[in-house]
């Protein structure tokens, strides 16, 4: 089956997982990022790449702070941005999301940052790009469902690559509600894709997706086992719906058994960074020391997440 | 109108007829000769089938109706003579009135013969008892909740003793309320790869545990509707050797496809229930293929728009009508059975499920005739289909198997 | 030209600095174009004994043929390691051909600030000019017919390690 995120020439036109992406690409993109890293530091912090372009952020699902990171990384690039805020209730207008797609297209946009609560969801819209011959238009995954949030998975990797080098030497745990954190496939596919030999998930087994192990990942219960040695560790957030319900009793035995405290974080390595795609629930998923600690590295994520939608935007709208 | 169906290979699975160059005579609405003409015979109408397939016409135990005349003209272009509707219309068929408007409709239109299911409760809420007999009265063959469920356990049990008391049969999809509720595909490694909610097997095998129960203790008769995993399989084969009264089918999308087959987010490629596993796909066929399971179309028509969305959005479902003898010979030559038999899965098996005597061609039958070229290969498109729903995940793909006259009560409807 | 004719690169890389060094009161920052433009630049702050780092800029972000092109694959982080704020640079390229790599370079040294002036010292001009760019400084006018391309080249055997080189190619 082809993969829609390529072109005849294997090169990157949308970004909507970061599975099946060759390894040489997400280098391409984490290397590229690190010169708009360096851009980012300048006086003028805009180069003009993007210039005359149109940057669509279609948020169908609320996020502020990705949403702003896109818009900050549109911008550098000399992008005219656009945020469109799309409720339930212009859906709930009989417009169906291709529908809104169609309109768009019409308004000469150039690149869709696409967000939605169903998974697969910028599979859609970029399948109707294609069958409607517009081949100019590009799309970035902003998160879709459960499914994959590729510009996180690559700003992970990219810290990781800040702080650790090699990626063949590293044992990575990926830590709490993976069942629905599209932040944790995409990390995991990237791991495995640049070669982490082990990656591990720690989580109870009501937040853990089945087959794990098919994805080349080894599942622990036990988080003081699961982190024993571990490089990198990567929090995830705990959505409050699922704090007290079928799935968990309550935040605070989640806590006991699953939040980050120095205590546990004393078993990885004395080097071991942790990362948190954010927001994090402090004493929730994560201890205030340990968050606040020399070990933490959320804030550089955050910054290296801008320079690497610079690079997933750049790459992507300069291939057709 | 007498009807002369000649040079074709005559198929007829129930009463094992396989002959080539044999002519089948219809008079009457009847099949009249088998081979040779009964005395007098003068035929107003010549059917040549050089080098076709000549069976009893198709009888699909799943096929929505949406829109009646382009899915009934759907149905003869496919071969299918008889339909059985399940009542999971809008709204519901639970009432006699509705019932018998529909039988009705079918026979001014003429073209395939509608066989209702009645709802089984009141809009399918699984509450309160539709008016069973005044349904099988105006037309109805049996009882279903279609794919919605019973929640309530007791209510079932009722349910299942009232039809026992009159002898009617209950079709039920097994398929747990609870498990099944919030999932979009099976609970597996491409769920968890695509970030699909999933259902799990146990949704269904939980399901049938308390039907069989429940036949067990009701002596209802009970047909399972569109199984989909090995381990439901494995859970009937154990009920009908207990000697239980229950019958089941699959659908024939199950016997081809698997939970891979949704690629990248498909909206084709979603079903209820949800296609699973290559073991239970296999479990499935070897099913069909040893005649424990019909095999139905669950032709379900879907407007564009409703597949044109994020596979969790999308409505599940396909069409079928016009697939199912095709799709039939697809799985036949796949898993290596003879034509003889997979025709049976589709014509003499379902009128068995149903208790009619139907599905065959010997003298004194009605004589509902599909008569098809199974070499001719022709490509699926929105424009080759008949029906409504164009919704397939087969669009493009070629196929073997054409329909080439559909004869239903003796008189030709396509 | 046939290749074995080619002149000797490190050679011209001391004619050049000979050319800078009665500049060398202004203090002037050089920024090397990548690749060539930045093993020459290297050379040069050794030859003319500078004690500063020299600047290495890659144009990928400012190239007037991205919507063709797309992105270069490989783009390396520009790093000017200096305050560009009214100092006199120099520009160091391989070879000036367009000029199209010069106006990318100047209008991202802008992006750093104001320099008080911007200088071209390259090894090569083959002509061709598309925009009114010259070299300050240059050692060699070559020759080249159309379907030739001229680049630089640094060693990595045992022997070459670190020696640059010219190669000409024919598209």
């Amino acid at each position: 089956m082809h993969n829609p995120q390529l072109n005849r020439d294997g090169e990157l036109i949308h970004l909507l997982s970061i599975e099946g992406l060759p390894k040489a690409i997400l280098t391409q993109i984490l290397d590229t990022a690190a010169s708009f890293m360096e851009v980012s530091s300048r006086e003028v912090k805009k180069v003009p790449l993007l210039r005359g372009k149109s940057v669509f952020n279609l948020f169908f699902e609320n996020s502020t702070r990705t949403r702003t990171t896109f818009e900050i990384a549109a911008k550098r690039l000399s992008a005219d941005v656009i945020n469109l805020d799309i409720n339930k209730s212009s859906t709930a207008k009989g417009e169906t999301l291709l529908d809104t797609i169609d309109n768009l297209c019409a308004m000469d946009a150039n690149l869709f940052v696409v967000r939605h609560a169903s998974s697969g969801a910028p599979y859609l819209i970029a399948d109707h790009l294609r069958r409607i011959g517009r081949n100019d238009i590009h799309v970035v995954n902003a998160g879709d469902g459960r499914h994959a949030h590729p510009t996180q998975g690559l700003l992970d990797m990219y810290t990781i690559r800040h702080y650790k080098q090699d990626f063949t030497q590293l044992r990575v745990a990926i830590v709490g509600d993976i069942l629905h954190s599209r932040v944790a496939r995409s990390d995991i596919h990237a791991l495995t894709t640049l070669g982490v030999p082990e990656v591990r998930a720690i989580g109870p087994e009501t937040l853990l997706p089945k087959h794990l192990d098919k994805l080349g990942v080894q599942v622990f219960h036990d988080m003081e086992e699961g982190l024993k040695d571990c490089d990198v560790v990567i929090m995830l957030r705990l959505q409050n719906e699922r704090m007290n319900g079928a799935l968990l009793p309550s935040a605070g035995e989640y806590f006991r058994h699953y939040g980050l405290t120095p205590q546990k974080l004393a078993l990885a390595k004395p080097d071991a960074v942790v990362m948190h795609p954010g927001p994090m629930n402090r004493g929730v998923e994560i201890h205030s020391a340990v968050a606040d600690g020399p070990q933490a590295v959320i804030l550089p994520q955050v910054t290296f997440g801008i320079a690497v939608r610079m690079a997933v935007m750049s790459i992507v709208a300069g291939n057709s | 109108m007498q009807i002369e169906i000649k040079n074709g290979r005559l198929i007829d699975p129930k009463n094992t007829v396989d002959r080539e160059n044999t002519s089948l005579f219809i008079a009457h609405g009847k099949i009249a000769g088998v081979g040779s003409a009964p005395a007098g015979f003068v035929a107003d109408e010549v059917i040549d089938a050089s080098g076709c397939i000549v069976c009893p016409g198709l009888i699909d135990l799943a096929a929505r109706l949406n829109s009646i005349e382009a899915e009934l003209a759907a149905a003869v272009a496919g071969g299918v003579t008889s339909v059985v509707v399940p009542p999971d219309a809008d709204p519901p068929l639970d009432e006699p009135e509705l019932a018998d408007r529909l039988v009705h409709r079918g026979e001014e239109i003429g073209k395939a013969r509608v066989l209702p299911l009645g709802a089984l409760t009141l809009g399918l809420k699984g509450e309160r008892l539709a008016e069973l007999a005044g349904l099988k009265k105006a037309g109805c063959v049996a009882f279903s909740q279609a794919s919605k469920p019973v929640i309530d356990t007791e209510a079932l049990l009722r349910a299942m003793e009232y039809a026992a008391t009159f002898g009617y049969a209950v079709w039920l999809q097994p398929q747990d309320h609870w498990l099944a509720k919030n999932g979009i595909a099976h609970e597996g490694e491409v769920a968890s790869r695509l970030g699909l909610a999933g259902i799990p097997v146990a949704a269904e095998t939980i399901a049938i545990a308390t039907f069989v129960q429940l036949v067990r203790d009701t002596g209802c008769r009970l047909h399972l509707t569109r199984l989909s995993s090995a381990a439901g399989v494995a859970l009937l084969k154990q009920a009908q050797g207990e000697g239980l009264p229950i019958s089941f089918d699959v659908g024939i999308h199950h016997l081809l496809l698997t939970d891979n087959d949704i690629g990248y987010f498909n909206p084709h490629a979603r079903f209820t229930p949800p296609l699973r596993t290559q073991g239970d796909r296999t479990a499935l066929s070897q099913a069909a293929a040893a005649g424990l399971a019909a095999i139905c179309s669950d032709h379900t028509p879907v407007g564009a728009d409703d597949k044109l969305l994020p596979f969790g959005e999308a409505k599940p479902g396909a069409t079928g009508l016009e697939l199912l003898l095709p799709l039939t010979l697809k799985w036949a030559e796949a898993a290596g059975i003879p034509l003889s038999t997979a025709l049976a899965r589709i014509t003499c098996d379902p009128a068995a499920v149903l208790g009619l005597d139907a599905g065959h061609l010997a003298p004194g039958a009605a004589a509902d005739v599909c008569v098809f070229d199974p070499e001719t290969t022709w490509i699926v498109t929105s424009e080759a289909l008949k029906s409504r729903g164009k919704n397939t995940p087969w669009q493009g793909y070629p196929l073997a198997g054409k329909v080439l006259a559909t004869v239903v009560g003796g008189k030709r409807v396509y | 030209m046939a290749p074995e004719h080619l002149p000797d690169a490190e050679a011209q890389c001391r004619q050049l600095a000979d050319l800078i060094r009665p500049h060398l009161q202004q203090r002037p920052a050089l920024v090397g174009i990548y690749s060539g433009g930045a093993w020459v630049a290297e050379r040069l702050r050794e030859l003319l004994g500078l004690t500063e780092d020299i600047g290495l800029i890659d144009v990928s972000f400012y190239r007037d043929d991205f919507s063709k092109k797309g992105l270069h694959p490989q783009c390396r982080p520009t790093v000017i390691p200096f305050d560009v704020e009214g100092r006199h640079i120099l520009l160091v390229d391989d070879v000036l051909y367009t000029g199209r790599t010069t106006r990318a370079a100047i209008n991202e040294l802008f992006d750093y600030g104001r320099p008080a002036s911007v200088g071209l010292a390259v090894l090569a001009d083959r002509g061709g000019r598309e925009l009114p760019v010259a070299a300050t400084h240059c050692v060699w006018q070559a020759e080249l017919a159309a379907g030739q391309s001229l680049t630089l080249a640094r060693g990595e055997g045992e022997q070459t390690h670190g020696q640059l080189a010219w190669r000409l190619e024919n598209a």
